[in-house]
């Protein structure tokens, strides 16, 4: 999914720095857009929940000692057995949906933010050594880059799971895997911008060592374009995993993420069992977009082509 | 300029070696395809003679030797269900998937252009800010779970179009189409739009952004200055001017719709090679497997040549250059 | 929004899509789950093969639905030997293309069995016992076998009969030693894409093969047998369950396999009749007995599944009526055998009760009164339901105290870990294509030996030598009360000591529109000649 990602295609260096803290002013230009403010409160909502799954959820829909297929299939709002209301219904399994939805947005979280990490790192160094030896090394890092990003990361990562198996572990590799190559691309055109610049001149005059400047130096410049691309990715990661699971390639049954809840549900759509799939769907909808409506105003904020 | 092709042909060709020897060790890695084929009843004999048929007794870089050399004559090997050439199999799919994929292109450019050209003009009124908004829906959603969706209101609650299938087709120069009947529309319509809307919402943010570019131009504030009916600017000049880019990102794009034709084509149960990938991973029909990755590969490194070296042949810097955003 | 899906729930329940017109009242249209890989009906051993060829190619002997052996292109048939079967062949018969069907076309299709190249699966594992083929006159075949083989009449039922003529055999055509003479150039199976080859003796003939879309059959009107309701049929290969349902109830189809079970009460409210039936399916755990295994934790490196206190531990805290009520929607029947009664060889023994007092029990006396820990594998998109009901199992298994995880696979990664002994405890299923009991007993639980095709499906690894013992016997005994004896011996030996724990026979269901009627059948094909038209009757 992530190739087809809107991205802005050439990426803008930052804004100059003024006299104001350039977080601060950050801060205020973001807070003039009040849906990415409400995006912004929304993502922090779906993380806090997700992560505070263990505690708020009704159920432990991994503990199989807690369910009872006696309570397969109910509708929302029903009451178990034991008096436990199913706000959102369960499934087959006697699983309550709401607990099943916080876990699920918990596992599709953690996919997303490790990869999202992992795919970083790999992806600043490749992209610092690109901009930095350039040469050789460059033209090398980027035919990888190229030839990576030439096909269509779903494809990509459905070949991969294929070939892997199933497991949380294995999805994050492939996410990195078809990952890592647009942060590699970003922070390269963004450090080969800055390299020219006198202050990094400077520092080379000084003598300081290759590593230093590239991190000290060249990097703090190049990471307001890598938080554009990282909102965009996380939001892809995100989708792209649901849609892995979807297939059936994805994360085990034993740790169901939202794509695999709204894949498992989908078999009841027709008959009538709507909440199966369509709550899951719901949640993933709320995180994505959330997401993206933040990611869109950073784009707004960090292209200065726009700024008025 | 010669030396420009040939470097980039050759990068291509290396592309394409590259793909292959990833793709057949990667696929071949895969589960035991003797598992599945043969019934569960065959005997020791019986299986063994299977592996030997099927090649697969032999080392790895022996099969590979085998598949590279039929490859090179056009032939990507016998599928391990069907008895019949990989190609040929996939080949009958390709309709199907094509099909889609270019009534989904043309309704995100027909419906997304002229939305994303209001939203630039008017990028604070209402209706600009609602089809941003639904732009960032559009492309937030994803695209099995929105399948569903279309399938829950327009064929479940609605009853309007079938729920999946490709239905009847007529025959075009030999070969089967659904878009000439209105019966084939209905079967077409709603995982074409499935396939759409994504591209659908990409279509929106390029032509706003580019229509915002455009209006600062001088041209655009001159010919206002002239007086120019605005109809005349935004259909002449701003249309003319956004459709450079559309045009590159979406041929660039047509790759990924027929990946991503895979996940449509697996809800809507359309008969396309997408459909058969999900299928030949399942029963492990390794050939075909490897055949439509080749076949995928060869169309996307061929799309980006092609656009590479129109590029260059349209913008002479882009030869001198070494640094490309 | 909690409003509206519940107006769209509400939506679904009663929107009565109309029963679009039924097609001409002479053309059936089948939705079916799965599409044939080729028209050469000797291509490959695939029940989905198997039902669209039956209306075109027919066999000696045809299975009806409960799987009786029934004449079709043979009269009769008798054992003279333990070795030797005379087969007395229908007189009268013609292929599509006029010419008289003779013994020369059973020994030849015989012959091209093993010949046929490239097959995925070959039905020669039914052919391999034959040694020689003689005919006595033009309709009376001798077959001799190598060694005593009562199933040759049950093997003799996959025989597609085709036309020696159409496919270029010589005048004569023989079989002696093991050795076939006189077959001409064998066509492949790429020449059946052309229906001019596809000559069988069966109720309809091919008109149109088009792969992806369907498969159309008319009529054939010399057919020896009682003539066939429709005109014409269309065959549909329909393959997601959800579209199949919904192309029924817009009217697109008039009959489709395999429905989901969730989708039936549908169905049925909506006016449209639903049949079903047992099928010769079991649903079963097998269990790892063989050393130790990785997927046991909490024991110190034993293996309590060796124990047969703690498998019966096992089959009585399953609870098989609700897994088949909750998971199964009814579409299913607790089994206590491996065939379901009262099929042949099968002793009517019940399913175990659910006792989960009794099974910690046997689990304190077997010195595990803290269970341990399980890891069961299970293919998710097999069998019906498959990985819900292993969930469920788990779930049971948990509150006697087994820890079990459960570990999905697509089938086609679950079949070879399984083979791999990856699983200490799987769920599977085992469809008995010949309908009797040796096929469970000589696949799932005879001691593994597959060089002599023995327990090729026991990953298990469970073994007793006096169960192999009675089924070898049994697999040369032509006598078929005693042989079914001894298949109930050997099967009562297993169950007993719990060798495997089955689950449920999977019921297998038709959904069709209210003007047509269709027999269900215990090995689950689709045979569109034999679906009615209920208006006509």
């Amino acid at each position: 999914m992530t190739d087809t990602t809107p991205t802005p295609a050439p990426l803008p260096a930052p804004a100059p720095a003024r006299a104001q803290s350039p977080l601060l002013r950050i801060a205020r230009n973001f807070a003039e857009d009040r849906l990415a403010v409400l995006g912004l409160l929304l993502f922090l909502a779906v993380v806090v929940l997700a992560f505070a799954a263990p505690w708020i959820a009704p159920q432990n829909p991994y503990d199989l000692a807690q369910l009872d297929i006696m309570d397969g299939g109910l509708p929302p709002g029903e009451a178990s057995f034991s008096g436990m209301t199913y706000w959102l219904g369960t499934d087959q399994q006697g699983r309550d949906m709401l607990s099943a939805i916080l876990y699920g947005l918990r596992i599709s979280l953690v996919v997303a933010l490790v990869s999202l990490a992992c795919a970083i790192t790999i992806g600043v160094v490749a992209g610092m050594a690109a901009a930095w030896f350039g040469g050789r090394v460059d033209s090398l890092i980027m035919r990888v880059v190229d030839l990576q990003l030439s096909f269509p990361s779903i494809l990509v990562a459905l070949i991969l799971l294929a070939l892997f198996g199933r497991g949380v572990d294995k999805v994050i590799i492939a996410l990195v895997i078809v990952q890592w190559a647009y942060y590699a691309r970003t922070v390269r055109s963004s450090a080969i911008v800055e390299r020219r610049k006198d202050y990094i001149e400077a520092a080379r005059c000084l003598a300081l060592s290759h590593r230093r400047i590239m991190f000290r130096h060249l990097l703090p410049n190049c990471v307001p374009p890598l938080i554009v691309v990282a909102t965009v990715q996380i939001a892809q990661a995100i989708a792209l995993e649901a849609t892995l699971s979807f297939l059936g390639v994805g994360v085990p049954i034993t740790e169901p993420s939202l794509g695999l809840l709204i894949a498992n549900g989908y078999d009841y759509l027709l008959s009538g069992r709507y909440w199966v799939s369509v709550f899951p769907g719901i949640a993933l909808l709320i995180t994505i977009v959330a997401i993206n409506l933040v990611g869109d105003r950073l784009r707004d904020i960090f292209n200065p082509r726009l700024q008025k | 300029m010669i030396v420009y092709l040939l470097r980039r042909v050759g990068q291509s060709i290396l592309a394409v070696v590259t793909m292959a020897v990833l793709v057949f060790i990667g696929v071949y890695a895969i589960g035991n395809p003797v598992d599945i084929l043969v019934s569960p009843e065959a005997s020791q004999a019986e299986i063994r003679a299977t592996i030997e048929r099927l090649g697969l007794d032999k080392p790895l870089w022996e099969q590979f030797l085998t598949f590279a050399g039929n490859a090179l004559r056009g032939d990507l090997g016998t599928s391990f269900v069907y008895g019949r050439p990989a190609v040929e199999i996939i080949l009958q799919r390709l309709p199907a998937t094509f099909e889609l994929a270019f009534v989904a292109l043309l309704i995100s450019v027909l419906i997304g252009i002229p939305l994303g050209v209001y939203a630039g003009l008017k990028p604070d009124s209402l209706g600009g800010r609602s089809v941003m908004a639904g732009s960032i829906l559009g492309f937030s959603l994803p695209n099995f779970w929105q399948g569903m969706i279309l399938i829950l209101i327009f064929a479940v609650w609605l009853g309007w179009l079938p729920a999946g299938g490709r239905g009847p087709t007529v025959e075009l120069l030999g070969i089967p189409v659904s878009f000439l009947t209105p019966q084939g529309w209905a079967y077409l319509l709603l995982p074409a739009l499935n396939l759409a809307l994504f591209k659908m919402a990409l279509v929106i943010r390029l032509a706003r952004a580019n229509t915002r570019e455009v209006c600062l131009q001088d041209y655009i504030k001159f010919a206002r200055a002239k007086g120019l009916s605005p109809r005349r600017i935004v259909f002449v000049h701003v249309m003319k001017n956004i459709m450079i880019p559309i045009v590159t990102v979406l041929g660039l794009e047509l790759g990924s719709m027929i990946a991503f034709a895979i996940v449509t084509e697996t809800v809507f149960a359309w008969p396309g090679m997408g459909k058969l990938l999900i299928d030949s991973i399942n029963l492990l029909d390794r050939p075909v497997i490897v055949a439509y990755l080749m076949l995928t590969v060869v169309i996307i490194v061929t799309i980006n040549l092609a656009v590479d070296i129109l590029y260059s042949i349209l913008d002479p810097r882009v030869r001198l250059s070494e640094v490309k955003g | 929004m909690q409003m509206n899906l519940r107006r769209l729930a509400g939506a679904v329940l009663i929107s009565s899509t109309a029963l679009a017109s039924a097609a001409a009242a002479q053309e059936l249209r089948v939705g079916l789950a799965s599409e044939p890989t080729s028209m050469d009906p000797q291509f490959h051993n695939l029940a989905t093969n198997t039902q669209v060829r039956l209306n075109i190619f027919e066999s000696l002997i045809e299975q009806d639905p409960l799987q009786n052996l029934e004449p079709s292109l043979a009269t009769e048939w008798e054992a003279l030997d333990d070795t030797t079967w005379r087969f007395r062949l229908r007189e009268g018969v013609a292929f599509h293309d006029g010419t008289p069907f003779t013994a020369r076309d059973v020994i030849y299709s015989v012959c091209r069995i093993p010949l046929v190249e490239n097959s995925p699966s070959s039905f020669s594992i039914y052919t391999q016992s034959i040694s020689g083929m003689e005919a006595e006159d033009d309709h009376t075949v001798i077959i001799t076998t190598n060694g005593p083989n009562p199933l040759l009449p049950v093997e003799s039922s996959t025989w597609a009969i085709m036309s020696a003529d159409a496919s270029g055999a010589e005048a004569e055509v023989t079989f002696a030693d093991g050795t076939c003479e006189g077959l001409g150039e064998v066509p492949q199976q790429q020449a059946f894409n052309s229906p001019e080859l596809v000559i069988g003796t069966g109720p309809y003939k091919l008109q149109e093969s088009t792969r992806g879309a369907q498969i159309v059959l008319t009529r054939n009107d010399d057919y020896w047998g009682e003539a066939p309701d429709w005109e014409t049929i269309r065959l549909r290969p329909i393959t997601s369950a959800g579209p199949r349902v919904a192309a029924l109830l817009s009217g697109d189809v008039d009959i489709i396999e395999s429905p989901p079970i969730q989708d039936l009460p549908r169905l049925e409210r909506e006016g449209f009749s639903v049949v079903d039936t047992l099928s010769n399916r079991v649903i079963y755990i097998a269990l790892h007995q063989e050393g130790p295994h990785s997927g046991i934790t909490g024991t110190d490196g034993e293996n309590p599944l060796l124990d047969a206190r703690v498998r019966e531990a096992i089959s009585l805290s399953i609870n098989r009526d609700a897994i088949v009520e909750r998971i199964m929607s009814g579409y299913a029947t607790s089994a206590g055998e491996l065939l379901p009664p009262p099929m042949f060889g099968t002793s009517g023994r019940p399913a175990d009760p659910y006792d989960p007092d009794r099974a910690k029990e046997l689990l304190a006396e077997a010195g595990y009164a803290d269970g341990f820990g399980l890891v069961l594998g299970t293919p998710n998109d097999r069998y019906i339901n498959d990985e819900q009901v292993a969930q469920a199992v788990a779930q049971m298994l948990n509150r006697v105290g087994i820890r079990v995880t459960v570990d999905a696979a697509t089938a086609s990664q679950f079949f070879s870990r399984r083979n791999n002994q990856e699983y200490p405890a799987f769920l599977a299923g085992w469809g008995a294509s010949s309908g009797e009991m040796s096929s469970p007993l000589k696949s799932l639980v005879a001691s593994f030996d597959p060089d002599a095709g023995m327990g090729v499906t026991n990953a298990g690894r469970y073994s007793n030598a006096e169960m192999d013992e009675l089924l070898q016997k049994a697999m040369v005994t032509i006598d078929d009360e005693e042989r079914s004896q001894l298949l109930q011996q050997a099967e009562t030996i297993v169950l007993d000591e719990h060798g495997i724990v089955p689950l449920h026979y999977e019921r297998s269901a038709w959904a069709m529109s209210p003007k047509i009627s269709y027999e269900p059948r215990v090995d689950q094909y689709t045979l569109a000649y034999a679906v009615r038209n209920a208006e006509a009757d």
